[in-house]
């Protein structure tokens, strides 16, 4: 049975060890499922850590963070990869393949650390092969190009790649962090609309992180980073 | 797992420029670290299996490495000889089951000429107790016949009834030649291996021939015998340069050598060919012990490259750690990732430098033997060099970790967003 929100954040707070000028406080932070959410946030503003933190890749140091339902300060660190392998798909500003793997390895990626998502990508079709395919025809990708290497395709070919890659399978939640900003400004409309069409279409919730505004407009939810740690942190350095 | 190696030789073959290279350098540096070892075993080897069953080396009065490494091995001068009488003398002796006589000082085209007699194809032996055997004809009979080496018979490209010249003294830059009395060779001796390849050898008689018109080593001007004529002389050797001694019974042994170091009319000296050869070694062992540390130097150099190397592209793939991370990758498979990739060059250059160093052995052997007289047998790779190869890969093992620990320590601290 599905839980109800996708992410719960509760209370949160993260300090660079090694940075004691740089803190991240969250009070409360809630995401519906299947819910579209842009999150406006400036550079330096602490949105990269929220992202690790809600990957289960950085641990806060109080507070509880809950994806699904579950708890990741609970989880031993292998199962946050396990957990963060089964249900999370990250998409990534730039720079989001193996240069060494083909289209086609790197779509199927995620397939490799998560026995769930290449079920999931099977129940659909007969190989995982062909869901990988199917995945780049819907974001309007020449399926030709699946055994080409990475490093031929065009910066757009590229992250539409890497939202094959973080859809495959289906996981839940879709973590993306200023996905447009390497491209033009008419290709970004498009990709969003790409990214979110697919996002509604597997029932997945988005997560979006960006420092342009002018994106939001699509969004089911919008919220700011400096809202999320308001009041909280005085000394966290704001740009705007 | 599978994944796991997948990746590992992917995303090395992507850099395999900088990586081959690194297998190169440490394949170079294993071959040097594993050709010191094999040369010196190789050294070792054709060095003992040179003589067997001789049990005492007889000579003039010198250093008993010196008495080997001329009467046994062909290298360097004899400083002295010994008279003809006191080898009759000592072959005599009830102990002896056989003498055979050497006279060494003339040479052919560099390869040494040894005065003897029939007892030495008789009861010579080299390697595991073997006796000399014949390819082609037979031991000496007449005056000016000559039975010669594999190496020698190769090299010059002779055959039976070849007519040779001898030189006086050693060395291919001879200074007088015997051309007045030409020698025939009339056999042609197997391969063995040994010093004895490269040997050209006359009856004793023979050398006496040859320089009964000389003195003080140069032609008598005005004096010059006709070879069909040297047969009225007295031909009797009057001096040889070594005796090798097998005695009946090796318990004897010591009785002997003691019997020749006390010998009365000469001061002559006798040596037990595994004592000296230890004695050789013990003095060697310090250049060899110095090799081998250069070379595992060379290797630690090596070895540090590949650190180095590993480490400094860790910078330029953080990216690549961070999107594996996303993917579900645990620091773990980051710390196997780096390690592997380590291990993956070292083992591959180990594989590479055992190579080059068997294939290296092979070309050695015979340039070896050709330059510098020396007999080096390689059988392989030897239980010292084996450890060595593994003490390598162990080492290079032990190194990667040290990229792997970066990387994992980086992969826990950087998030999924490194900062670049």
């Amino acid at each position: 049975m599905p839980h109800a929100m996708t992410i719960e954040i509760d209370n949160l707070h993260y300090a660079w060890k090694r940075r004691s000028d740089f803190q991240l406080n969250i009070a409360e932070l809630k995401i519906a499922h299947g819910e579209k959410v842009f999150l406006y946030g400036p550079s330096g503003s602490g949105k990269s850590t929220l992202l690790s933190l809600l990957g289960g890749v950085l641990l806060p140091q109080q507070g509880r963070i809950r994806i699904l339902g579950k708890e990741l300060t609970s989880l031993s660190s292998v199962a946050r990869d396990r957990f963060r392998a089964d249900h999370v798909g990250f998409l990534f500003q730039q720079f989001n393949l193996l240069p060494y793997l083909s289209v086609i390895d790197n779509i199927l990626l995620p397939c490799r650390f998560s026995k769930l998502r290449c079920q999931r990508a099977l129940q659909t079709e007969t190989s995982l092969e062909k869901s990988a395919i199917r995945l780049l025809s819907q974001l309007q990708l020449d399926t030709g190009l699946i055994h080409q290497k990475v490093t031929e395709l065009s910066v757009g070919q590229q992250q539409r790649v890497a939202a094959a890659r973080a859809m495959i399978g289906q996981p839940e939640l879709i973590i993306a962090d200023e996905p447009t900003s390497a491209l033009d400004s008419d290709r970004q409309v498009a990709f969003l609309d790409l990214l979110l069409a697919q996002c509604a279409a597997s029932n997945a919730s988005l997560l979006m992180v960006s420092h342009d505004r002018r994106l939001a407009t699509r969004f089911s939810q919008t919220l700011a980073m400096h809202d999320l740690c308001a009041g909280v942190n005085p000394t966290m350095p704001f740009s705007s | 797992m599978k994944t796991l190696l997948s990746l590992a030789f992917h995303s090395a073959w992507n850099r395999k420029g900088t990586l081959m290279l690194m297998v190169v350098s440490i394949a170079l540096s294993v071959m040097l670290l594993l050709g010191v070892e094999q040369l010196r075993a190789g050294v070792r080897n054709g060095f003992s299996q040179s003589v067997s069953g001789t049990d005492l080396v007889i000579g003039a009065r010198t250093s008993p490495i010196q008495l080997m490494l001329y009467a046994v091995f062909r290298l360097g001068d004899a400083t002295h000889n010994m008279h003809w009488s006191s080898f009759e003398k000592l072959a005599g002796r009830p102990a002896v089951a056989f003498a055979i006589p050497i006279s060494l000082g003339d040479s052919h085209q560099g390869f040494p000429v040894i005065g003897t007699q029939l007892s030495y194809f008789e009861h010579f032996r080299y390697g595991d107790k073997r006796v000399l055997e014949f390819m082609q004809g037979a031991p000496f009979a007449d005056i000016f016949d000559t039975v010669i080496g594999a190496e020698v018979a190769e090299q010059l490209n002779y055959s039976l009834n070849t007519e040779i010249i001898l030189s006086h003294g050693q060395g291919v830059h001879r200074l007088a030649e015997h051309e007045d009395k030409p020698f025939r060779v009339v056999g042609i001796l197997k391969r063995t291996g040994t010093p004895v390849d490269r040997s050209i050898h006359v009856s004793l008689a023979a050398i006496e021939a040859i320089h009964l018109d000389w003195q003080a080593g140069a032609p008598m001007p005005g004096v010059s015998i006709p070879a069909q004529y040297v047969k009225k002389f007295n031909l009797q050797p009057k001096e040889i340069t070594a005796v090798l001694i097998g005695l009946k019974s090796r318990s004897g042994v010591f009785q002997m050598q003691r019997y020749v170091n006390n010998f009365q009319d000469e001061p002559l000296l006798a040596v037990l060919p595994g004592v000296a050869l230890g004695e050789l070694w013990s003095i060697v062992s310090v250049v060899e012990k110095t090799l081998l540390a250069v070379s595992a130097l060379v290797v630690t150099v090596g070895l540090s490259g590949l650190v180095a190397v590993v480490l400094a592209g860790l910078g330029e793939r953080r990216r690549e750690l961070a999107v594996l991370r996303s993917v579900g990758a645990g620091p773990l498979l980051v710390f196997m990732l780096l390690a592997i990739e380590g291990l993956l060059v070292v083992l591959l250059g180990a594989l590479l430098g055992t190579l080059a160093v068997v294939a290296a052995s092979s070309l050695a052997a015979p340039f070896l033997q050709a330059k510098f007289g020396l007999t080096v047998v390689f059988s392989g790779l030897t239980t010292q060099t084996q450890l060595l190869l593994a003490a390598v890969i162990l080492a290079g093992a032990l190194v990667s970790l040290i990229p792997g620990y970066r990387a994992y320590r980086m992969s826990l601290t950087d998030g999924l967003m490194p900062r670049l």
